[in-house]
């Protein structure tokens, strides 16, 4: 297991390479840091000429890339191009507070997607089924940033009629807070169940129809045909097997998951990736948004080899050798 | 049995089996052969859903395609009298109206013109896209397979949403038309996965072989032989993208990296109503259920041409 999770980790630096050029030479076909600086009003031409000094900006684009990769790994990413200040203290701060809604949200949203796809495949073409369904057409066709509005527009009217304070639709605390924890959670509600809901959608779909394939074959009528109860069949046999396809979807989704926090935090005023990621484009800073996307690979290859490594707990015969 | 004898045989077989046939047509039960076509399309008129569907968003298609007409109200002519008027029967303001006396259902109609228009450039798009790409990958195999899959998965793992915001934030994104081709940009990728898987298995089957045999070029085993086998899986994808980028481009617009004006968004109406949310609760709400509902219809169509047409790939 040690040395399997050693190997993945040395096979993910390829791709890490990769996605450093991806990210590099695909920033500098769509932009050029030198338009995006000469965009800025009153820059004076002394400042301009440091910055070209100190992020080499004259020099041959594979040099520059060099300076950027060596920037990355020995200086946490190195500085921003305007004002020169350090990209990481933010981002870290930025990566906290995301990881918080996202993990919490992708655990939600993984463990109601079983139930409801458990329930609808053993209940196929019941009511209950059927209901889900629907639910699920829903969650595919609301898109993410209406549905947070109008949870927000519901929170603040529910207050505004009964002042009662049951969840925040802004920010992240209230500097006012007596019960700190209480409060984080409440601010953390509408955030979690925006990015949770349209997830629950896609995974329960896909649960649901692993589960009906596995529940149709062979060796589930062997379990039945042992005298095993219902419970033990569907719980030991069927689901492990029935969850591989969910944890791939889940892994390869948490790029996008990621995405979606941009519109969530957005709108909720949450501090994390999303925001940092639109207060950095809407500043046209390229080196933190070239930061922002490398972290964002690292972060897919990680929830990747976490998949890997879950697979062999759920079906013991993927051995890692 | 010599050849004749058998070529004998074969005729009398035919003669019996007419004669067979003709008497089911004397008793009136006239044994119809149906085409491949013809069955998938009764199959999806029997889809009450996709039906029903079908016809809603036809209406609202024509609507904001007659916009011009349907309207009551030009899209961008502010009218103070009329200012944050609730949804109302009077003067028609049945989506209300915003602070400058704007008719919001009329902005509405002409919002669903530019999605419907973006959204069906982007399925045209990328469904060519990904065909290629699908089909040089699924035909060729190899090299070339290895090499473009690995680009397709690229795309698949990205933070889709950010790539988007950057290219149209430094592309300068604003006109409908830049906006449709930066999202068939990143669109392609699961359709191209379908066609690649496709075509492997159809490569490999006997027809093609015998197509091979008798000398037909690649050329014309993949555009006469396999792609018309493959056209319900590829008409099921291009529906679902026509929503997907609906769904998009509006949370594109909504947070401003778009459609922008004098362009008229969906996406950017909801935003216009975003600071009123609570005392002016029309202007995000109506905007938003047109998205919903136009998205519901194509999501529902979509699962009735599946059933129609791709028995195989059904969701059970």
């Amino acid at each position: 297991m040690g040395t399997f999770i050693a190997r993945r980790m040395l096979y993910s630096i390829p791709v890490i390479i990769a996605a450093s050029f991806l990210v590099f030479f695909g920033m500098s076909l769509v932009t050029d840091p030198l338009s995006q600086l000469r965009l800025i009003p009153n820059l004076s031409q002394e400042t301009l000429q440091n910055i070209i000094d100190r992020k080499h900006l004259d020099d041959p684009i594979i040099v520059q890339y060099g300076f950027w990769v060596k920037d990355m790994i020995f200086n946490q990413f190195g500085t921003t191009a305007i004002g020169d200040q350090p990209i990481w203290p933010d981002l870290q701060r930025a990566i906290g507070n995301t990881l918080q809604l996202v993990l919490i949200s992708e655990a939600i949203a993984v463990v109601l997607a079983v139930i409801l796809g458990v329930l609808s495949a053993k209940k196929q073409y019941s009511f209950f089924d059927y209901t889900t369904t629907t639910i699920s057409f829903f969650g595919f066709s609301v898109p993410i940033f209406w549905f947070a509005l109008v949870l927000q527009a519901l929170a603040t009217t529910f207050f505004l009629r009964t002042g009662i304070r049951l969840v925040y639709t802004f920010g992240q605390s209230s500097p006012d807070a007596t019960n700190v924890f209480l409060d984080r959670v409440q601010h953390m509600i509408l955030p979690i169940v925006t990015l949770a809901y349209v997830n629950v959608a896609t995974y329960s779909r896909y649960q649901r129809a692993s589960m009906l394939d596995v529940l149709h074959s062979d060796y589930i009528r062997t379990a039945r045909a042992k005298g095993l109860n219902e419970r033990t069949v569907t719980m030991k046999h069927a689901l492990r097997n029935a969850m591989i396809p969910i944890v791939t979807i889940a892994a390869l989704n948490f790029g996008a998951v990621l995405g979606g926090a941009v519109i969530t935090e957005t709108i909720f005023a949450w501090p994390g990736m999303g925001k940092f990621f639109i207060d950095s484009l809407v500043r046209g800073e390229i080196y933190t948004l070239m930061a922002w996307l490398m972290v964002t690979a690292i972060a897919v290859i990680l929830a990747n080899l976490a998949a890997d490594i879950l697979y062999g707990w759920l079906d013991p015969r993927i051995r890692y050798d | 049995m010599t050849d004749q004898q058998v070529r004998t045989d074969e005729a009398l077989e035919t003669e019996t089996t007419r004669t067979a046939l003709d008497s089911v047509h004397l008793e009136g039960l006239e044994v119809k052969s149906l085409t491949q076509w013809q069955l998938a399309r009764r199959k999806f008129f029997q889809h009450r859903l996709a039906m029903t569907s079908l016809v809603v968003l036809t209406f609202i298609f024509l609507a904001a395609l007659f916009a011009e007409f349907v309207a009551p109200y030009p899209f961008d002519t502010p009218n103070v009298p009329d200012r944050s008027l609730p949804p109302t029967l009077e003067g028609f303001h049945i989506f209300g109206t915003d602070k400058i006396g704007r008719d919001y259902f009329s902005r509405t109609l002409y919002g669903t013109r530019t999605s419907m228009y973006v959204a069906f450039i982007v399925a045209g798009v990328s469904t060519v896209v990904g065909i290629i790409v699908g089909g040089i990958a699924g035909y060729y195999g190899g090299k070339v397979d290895n090499i473009l899959m690995r680009v397709t998965d690229l795309f698949l793992t990205l933070p889709f949403l950010a790539i988007l915001l950057v290219l149209s934030s430094f592309l300068g994104a604003g006109n409908p038309i830049r906006v449709a081709f930066i999202l068939a940009f990143l669109l392609w990728t699961s359709l191209a996965r379908i066609v690649r898987g496709e075509f492997l298995s159809l490569r490999e089957k006997e027809f093609v072989e015998a197509a091979k045999v008798l000398g037909a070029s690649d050329n014309r085993i993949i555009f006469r032989h396999i792609l018309p086998n493959i056209a319900g899986p590829i008409i099921v994808n291009a529906t679902l993208v026509v929503a997907t980028a609906i769904l998009i481009e509006a949370a594109l617009s909504f947070l401003g990296f778009g459609i922008q004006p004098p362009f008229p968004a969906l996406g950017k109406l909801i935003s216009d109503g975003q600071d009123a949310l609570t005392t002016q609760w029309w202007l995000a709400t109506f905007p938003g259920l047109t998205i919903v509902l136009i998205a519901l219809c194509i999501n529902f169509i979509g699962d009735g041409l599946r059933d129609a047409l791709d028995p195989k790939q059904r969701i059970k």
